[in-house]
């Protein structure tokens, strides 16, 4: 079969919505089109129950109770509501919120929001390979602490933070614990249960289901957490969440779960065995490194630098073919080195010359066959054009330069 | 059993054609706009070209359209600026508006942001617009007004421009709910003097889970969620796209109707008026129904007896879906708020019914409904 361009490798940013959850959504689109709320007739009950049954599939996925599950308009709104919500509901208890630098915007922002609000908030800086330090996580928890926000998995480098330890940590001094699990979520494994999380969002559309819907994960029992809604309304959610439901996207979401629970095994392994095929091949490039710790990774994700090469550069050699992006969708069109790599102590040439792969469900072999080639082959011409490049080679130590400044 | 539906105020049918122009986005173009290689740049484009569109219908300028989740998320949106970033100390509002106002107001008093004030109504459920001048006069800070244009249970119909020109005089800020007006009338932002004015796809036979918040040129706001530059830094958070492709196309399809579908769907409301009249002995009309109303919305009570007790649950015996108060209040057997503010709670012997019309409506339905109303009243 002839390969199809350009090849999609970038499904950290979004994936593509699986055929399977589109036929769930259309009989919603189109005869079902109820209110979920309309409670005098039976357009709206299809619908409603159309809603809760796509609410046990999104709970089971992740071992929660189907009434623990709000459904929102995507994780950004989950990521606001998550926190802004504690902040304003345990306002009695304290003001403080511990977050760490590589988190998504969706966070990173409303933690910043809160504090023009007068909240405190603590930024822990993460190691060389991603992770964050449990000793300083703990040392930082003051008896003003109300929540902990870590992610799950990283949007950038894939990396998987030790959940169940920062659970630990959190139970053991009273703080709640926020995970951003957008990237996490389908998947790895997940329960909420043994997690021991407290609030988690994830998304719709990077799990091959649709946009324009999420959901937050709000713990009812050990302990009772509760959020004051930020979008009063008529209550829908439990009160949690207003707003007419977005029904079809809601189902197709549902149905999205449903397929990464059943397939998560087997998918898992089989985007593992490519990426590595992928890291190795493109490791045989000198002066390649893999940004975070490769471990502790999401198992579709790698994110590599590729010294004296620039990364614009980089991806004009094969943007047309390949598509894929050097950092987060939501920074990619501002010309800033990566946070997260910086974060990692990366300088800002090599957070530059990066590249994420993500791969997804509909990545082939042949897909990497072409992506090996055509980075490397772009590698090394870029190298070759590059006066850097034959310094280094020709032994010079680079940092030793004093570069005139104009 | 073949149903009829008479709560198109609640939500409609999406068009099929709008399914149809939204179909690419839900398959091969589902790139995230905020990607900069081509299938970013394609989706981008298609959610810039929709803004064009809405903007055009609501001749608005593009900067001034933003998407959002709905109409909830709108009002809440605008509510919220106008009191943090706008300056506003006091709230006029009425006692009729969509929960999503009210409680967001009521929000607003609680925490002290500030001071709420609710605006009479005449007898036919109309703002009182001398009380509303009175309110603006007797307040020395500056007001968010947040008045909804026409009314979803009852379809009483603001007069939006006369109050526009009352905020100017006082410079307040105005909000108005227009949930139920974008896209079943035509409207002239330019003409208006409105700072926010909000629309949900899936009232005009678009899609569920997307909206617009209308925010005049004129004022600078901060955006209610955080998180990531989308819609210009002032609504974070990966674009529901193909939404956002059906709200313009619903639109679109909506403008280029309007005529036709306004003068049917209004002629089904004053059948079924004129035939409820004639038939029904007792029956009540809410809201100004034959004056400035909603062309789509018919509300009427029937008294109450013990088999009209029982009526919104025999009616849907019957496969006709029709709602007692708004669908967000529907689950509660509370007497809609609507009704109870029109007649100051004194109406409360009365069953009212919400009839709303689409233009897939037709008067054999209506007759249909008719006999089967003869029989459970």
């Amino acid at each position: 079969m002839e390969l199809k361009l350009p090849i999609y490798l970038d499904n950290n940013a979004t994936t593509p919505m699986d055929p399977r959850v589109l036929d769930a959504m259309i009989p919603y689109f189109t005869e079902k089109f109820g209110n979920a709320a309309s409670r005098n007739h039976s357009f709206g009950w299809v619908a409603e129950e159309a809603v809760d049954y796509a609410r046990e599939q999104v709970a089971k996925l992740i071992g929660a109770d189907p009434k623990e599950i709000i459904f929102t308009s995507g994780a950004t709104e989950g990521d606001n509501l998550a926190i802004k919500g504690v902040y304003e509901m345990y306002a009695s208890k304290g003001n403080h919120i511990i977050t760490c630098t590589t988190e998504h915007k969706a966070v990173l922002d409303t933690c910043k929001h809160i504090e023009k609000e007068g909240g405190q908030v603590t930024y822990l800086p993460v190691q060389a390979d991603g992770l964050i330090d449990l000793k300083e996580l703990e040392a930082a928890i003051t008896d003003k602490t109300i929540l902990i926000t870590i992610m799950y998995g990283n949007n950038e480098t894939g990396v998987v933070q030790p959940i169940r330890e920062i659970s630990k940590i959190a139970r053991k001094h009273g703080v709640l614990f926020f995970t951003d699990g957008t990237q996490a979520v389908g998947k790895i494994p997940v329960d909420v249960n043994a997690d021991g999380i407290d609030l988690m969002a994830f998304s719709g559309h990077k799990m091959y289901g649709p946009k324009g819907v999420g959901a937050l994960y709000v713990r009812r029992k050990n302990p009772r957490v509760k959020v004051t809604a930020q979008m009063d309304g008529g209550g829908h959610e439990r009160g949690m969440r207003s707003g007419t439901l977005n029904v079809p996207a809601i189902v197709g979401f549902g149905k999205a779960c449903e397929l990464c629970m059943n397939e998560m095994e087997s998918e898992a392994k089989r985007l593992s065995v490519m990426r590595d095929r992928l890291e190795s091949a493109l490791l045989e490039l000198e002066e390649a490194y893999v940004n975070g710790n490769r471990e502790h990774r999401l198992p579709h994700v790698t994110n590599i630098s590729f010294k004296y090469v620039e990364g614009e550069g980089l991806m004009m050699g094969f943007n047309k073919n390949i598509a894929l992006s050097s950092g987060s969708a939501c920074t990619s069109a501002s010309l800033e080195p990566s946070y997260v790599l910086k974060a990692l102590g990366l300088g800002d040439d090599l957070a530059h010359s990066s590249l994420r792969f993500g791969l997804g469900r509909f990545t082939t072999d042949e897909q990497i066959d072409f992506t090996i080639n055509a980075v490397k082959t772009t590698v090394l011409k870029l190298r070759e054009m590059s006066p850097l490049w034959e310094m280094f080679k020709e032994g010079i130590d680079l940092n030793s330069i004093e570069w005139a400044h104009h | 059993m073949s149903r009829i539906y008479f709560d198109n105020a609640a939500t409609t049918s999406l068009d099929p054609d709008v399914l149809e122009a939204m179909m690419p986005f839900l398959t091969e173009k589902f790139g995230n706009p905020s990607s900069i290689y081509s299938y970013g740049r394609e989706t981008k484009m298609a959610i810039e070209n929709a803004r064009k569109t809405v903007a055009k219908i609501l001749n608005a300028a593009p900067g001034e359209i933003f998407f959002t989740s709905g109409g909830t998320e709108s009002t809440n949106t605008a509510v919220t600026a106008a009191i943090r970033d706008l300056g506003c100390k006091h709230i006029i509002t009425s006692r009729i508006e969509h929960h999503a106002t009210l409680h967001t107001v009521e929000h607003m008093e609680h925490f002290k942001h500030a001071t709420l004030s609710y605006v009479r109504l005449t007898d036919k459920g109309h703002i009182d617009l001398a009380h509303l001048e009175e309110l603006l006069a007797g307040n020395k800070e500056r007001s968010l007004v947040t008045l909804m244009h026409a009314n979803n249970e009852v379809g009483n119909l603001l007069k939006i421009k006369a109050v526009g020109e009352l905020c100017k005089k006082y410079d307040a800020i105005f909000h108005s709910d227009t949930v139920q007006t974008v896209g079943h009338y035509p409207l002239n932002l330019k003409d208006i003097n409105v700072h926010f004015i909000n629309g949900a796809g899936h009232k005009f036979h678009g899609p569920k889970g997307v909206g617009i918040l209308y925010v005049n040129e004129n004022v600078r706001i901060k955006p209610h969620l955080h998180g990531g530059s989308q819609e210009r830094n002032m609504r974070a958070g990966t674009e529901n796209l193909y939404g956002i492709v059906g709200f313009a196309k619903a639109l679109e399809i909506a403008t280029e109707r309007y005529e036709q579908d306004s003068q049917y769907i209004k002629g089904l409301k004053t059948y079924m008026a004129e035939k409820l009249q004639q038939n029904f002995p007792g029956v009540k009309f809410n809201g100004d129904t034959n004056g400035s109303s909603l062309y789509t919305v018919l509300n009427v009570s029937f008294p109450m007896n013990e088999k009209s007790d029982m009526l919104l649950f025999n009616l849907d015996m019957a496969g006709i879906c029709v709602s007692g108060g708004s669908a967000c209040t529907s689950g509660a057997n509370a007497v809609s708020h609507v009704i109870s503010a029109i007649y100051n709670g004194q109406a409360t012997d009365m069953v009212p019914i919400r009839f709303s019309f689409s233009r897939h409506n037709t008067k054999e339905e209506i007759d249909t409904v008719l006999e089967k109303l003869k029989e459970l009243v």
